[in-house]
């Protein structure tokens, strides 16, 4: 594709992709050229737009209004006829419990709904934020005049390449219970704790001869021992709080951890460790995206703005409150709208990563929809659709935020 | 304490001044942190795909593929694992391990193989040597022993000539619709236009259920045109060829006209060499989403010969088994292809995403 740049008249010989797709245009010139002289020139647009119409009609218009007759439709037929229609009851299987809070009181279907609902929202409520503080401090570290700038945004970018399933295989091994991430903790722990038990005494009373040390110094050099340098009360008070260790910590034993025992961190079910993982895993995903996006709306505030800020005298965290974040609040409220769909709509790392599990505890609102139709022999096309048509609503006003947001922006 | 001063002090931009200050330490060590966050992973993955099946069920956490010495037995008809015999006097000596007794072992020193004598199993420490095990990635590709599971070079075709195709597709009907509505004027076109973009609002993932409807009903299930054809006229696509090619000036269209081109060739000579700079971003975003498309295929395909490369991955992934070893060489692989990619078009995706803000 890349060498098509121009009709290239050299022949096969020199650019033979560029040759080909001239060749290839120039025998579908037959038939368009044909229909061109029997219609005209003009309505050669409607030919033009016929493939795009015609696969967005069938494969996004019709599919939608489809979601819509199914969702009142029940049995296990995908042929359309075949399927009763059923009134409003798949809507009462999902909305009629005692509590949508509790997803235990609702029936099946309303139970996997209401608990992918609510773990949807609180991955998207946690991550979004994070996920946002991340991008946006990392956007504005690299626009610094750093070095090497192209290469640490490609390294960030990076993981965004990635497919889900990928990015899901590689940290499913990072966090086995043998994974590198306990090892590295193991170590740590084992680590801290030598440095505890042997080093810390040794290194307080170092320091303290050196504190008396300094104060002999300035002793000899005739300044007065209570005005004492930076470095003296710097060094006085590390040894001091070394001194407390040693002698009330180290004895207490309170300073050293306790043996470090592998996690699970996918499978421990009362931890709270799997949502953790799946948010962390999700982040470091799309983490580059976002970060990209507010890099380019840092990059386009003008420069001069700073300098006049800079003559002016204002500081550099003045000039960050009122000259980047102002200017790049449209980028800001892009990447949020943007980020929240992304989140509602969460399903392949999470689904490769966990399966949903353990138990119920990382099942998104997609994985209900996509279980309910396609997973186990009760194929509930019906209970899929209306879920898809209540979650459609929610996206719909995310969208709709979205819209306003961007035109906002190209207004401002 | 840090104050808000420092911290946006070292966020902020610092200009003028001359030699790193300390909020520049700081900041490379951020960047260091996180790329130690982003490649440490992977390459882990990378050293453990290369480890021996052994390794892997043993679960060591070494970074090296390391692996135990081994040697022909006496009689030549076993392997046997070699540690390292320390001596009560501090000595050392490589020993082969022929088997226990008790609490001991019987050994051999490798210098006098002749003589099994025995020694405190205490005494004994595996003789590990570096050895990167690159079976994990021929086996399941060229070779023919573990196909049956995981048939890659099928799953790699398929993905090829999803991404391929698609991505050809793709490029050619959106650019024909983006011509259409930016260089004729027609009745209800800006209606099209405000149609088109308006499918941005219908989220993939919740229309799944007709969608799977529809193509079965067209009889594209488990076939790969059901998984290319239903997402290549994306108003992401149309959006950006559009705006861009309302920036082409109509003269040289007219110019063409004058000289007799038909419509199509005014399209397939003029506007598609002069929109590159456009059709390559819309390029490059196919090949990723198609390549790394989880969710249609997952729904489309069920069959195992027409699974591309994630699916076959995840399926693989799932299933309980031991071959750890070949579904990290084959992760290694199916991430090899977007990598290159990224490391040469590495300026052009970065800036190609950034100013149309789109994945």
């Amino acid at each position: 594709m890349a060498d098509v740049t121009a009709p290239s008249p050299a022949g096969p010989a020199r650019n033979p992709v560029g040759w080909l797709w001239g060749k290839l245009g120039d025998a579908l010139d037959g038939p368009f050229g044909a229909l061109q002289a029997h219609i005209g020139a003009n309505r050669m647009a409607y030919v033009f737009l016929l493939p795009n119409v015609l696969v967005f009609g069938v494969f996004s218009f019709w599919p939608m209004l489809l979601n819509f007759y199914i969702a009142f439709t029940g049995g296990q037929s995908v042929i359309l006829a075949d399927r009763p229609f059923v009134g409003l009851d798949n809507f009462r299987e999902l909305l009629d419990c005692p509590s949508w809070l509790d997803p235990k009181t609702c029936p099946v279907s309303g139970f996997s709904f209401w608990t992918g609902v609510w773990n949807t929202l609180f991955f998207a409520v946690v991550q979004v934020p994070i996920m946002i503080v991340v991008a946006l401090a990392t956007a504005l570290v690299l626009n610094r005049d750093i070095r090497a700038r192209g290469f640490w945004r490609a390294v960030y970018f990076y993981p965004v390449m990635l497919s889900p399933v990928v990015v899901a295989v590689i940290w499913d091994w990072v966090l086995k219970r043998r994974g590198i991430l306990n090892a590295l903790l193991e170590d740590g722990v084992g680590a801290w704790n030598w440095l505890m038990s042997f080093y810390v005494g040794r290194l307080s009373f170092f320091l303290f001869g050196a504190f008396l040390f300094d104060c002999l110094l300035a002793m000899v050099f005739g300044r007065k021992p209570n005005s004492w340098s930076n470095r003296t009360r710097l060094i006085a008070a590390i040894s001091l709080v070394l001194i407390y260790i040693s002698v009330f910590g180290t004895a207490a034993g309170s300073f050293t951890l306790p043996e470090y025992r592998p996690i699970n961190w996918l499978i421990d079910v009362r931890s709270g460790w799997p949502m953790f993982w799946v948010i962390f895993v999700y982040t470091w995903g799309h983490l580059g995206f976002y970060m990209l996006i507010l890099l380019a709306g840092l990059q386009a505030i003008p420069k001069d703005l700073y300098e006049a800020a800079e003559m002016d005298g204002t500081s550099r965290s003045r000039a960050f409150w009122r000259i980047t974040l102002p200017l790049l609040m449209p980028t800001m409220i892009v990447v949020l709208v943007l980020s929240l769909i992304r989140a509602f709509q969460v399903f392949d790392e999470v689904y490769v990563l966990t399966g949903g599990g353990p138990g119920q505890a990382t099942k998104m609102i997609i994985q209900h929809i996509y279980e309910s139709a396609f997973i186990g022999d009760a194929k509930r096309y019906g209970i899929a659709a209306a879920s898809s048509v209540l979650v459609a609503g929610l996206l719909l006003l995310l969208t709709l935020a979205q819209l306003a947001a961007t035109r906002k922006k190209a207004g401002g | 304490m840090i104050n808000a001063t420092d911290v946006s002090g070292f966020l902020g931009r610092r200009r003028g001044r001359s030699g790193p200050d300390w909020s520049d330490w700081l900041a490379y060590a951020y960047l260091a942190m996180g790329v130690l966050v982003v490649l440490l992973p992977i390459f882990w993955m990378f050293m453990s795909s290369i480890k021996s099946p052994r390794a892997l069920v043993e679960n060591d956490p070494r970074l090296l593929p390391y692996e135990q010495l081994t040697t022909p037995s006496q009689d030549g008809a076993r392997r046997l694992g070699v540690f390292v015999w320390t001596r009560p006097d501090g000595t050392q000596a490589d020993v082969a391990f022929v088997g226990p007794r008790g609490i001991n072992a019987r050994v051999f020193d490798l210098a006098r193989p002749d003589e099994v004598i025995e020694v405190p199993r205490s005494q004994l420490t595996r003789k590990d040597i570096v050895q990167p095990r690159f079976e994990n990635y021929t086996e399941p590709t060229i070779g023919s022993t573990q196909s049956r599971n995981f048939n890659f070079l099928r799953y790699f075709w398929n993905s090829t000539f999803v991404t391929v195709v698609a991505t050809l597709l793709t490029l050619v009907v959106n650019a024909m619709a983006a011509f259409a509505l930016s260089k004729y004027k027609f009745r209800g076109r800006d209606a099209m236009v405000i149609v088109i973009v308006s499918t941005l609002l219908i989220p993939p993932t919740v229309i799944l259920v007709p969608l799977f409807i529809t193509v079965s009903s067209l009889g594209m299930l488990n076939s790969l045109w059901g998984v290319i054809i239903p997402a290549i006229a994306t108003p992401t696509g149309v959006f950006l060829l559009r705006q861009y090619m309302l920036t082409i000036p109509d003269e040289l269209l007219e110019a063409a006209r004058m000289d007799g081109a038909s419509e199509w060739k005014i399209f397939w000579r003029i506007m598609l060499p002069l929109s590159m700079p456009a059709l390559s971003v819309l390029a490059i975003l196919s090949v990723m989403w198609r390549w790394n498309d989880f969710m249609w295929p997952l729904i489309v395909l069920t069959q195992s010969e027409v699974f591309t490369l994630q699916l076959g991955l995840s399926t693989f992934k799932g299933e309980l088994n031991d071959n750890m070893h070949h579904l990290l060489a084959m992760t290694v692989l199916t991430l090899l292809p977007v990598t290159l990619v990224f490391v040469v078009l590495q300026k052009h995706i970065t800036t190609g995403i950034a100013n149309t803000g789109l994945k």
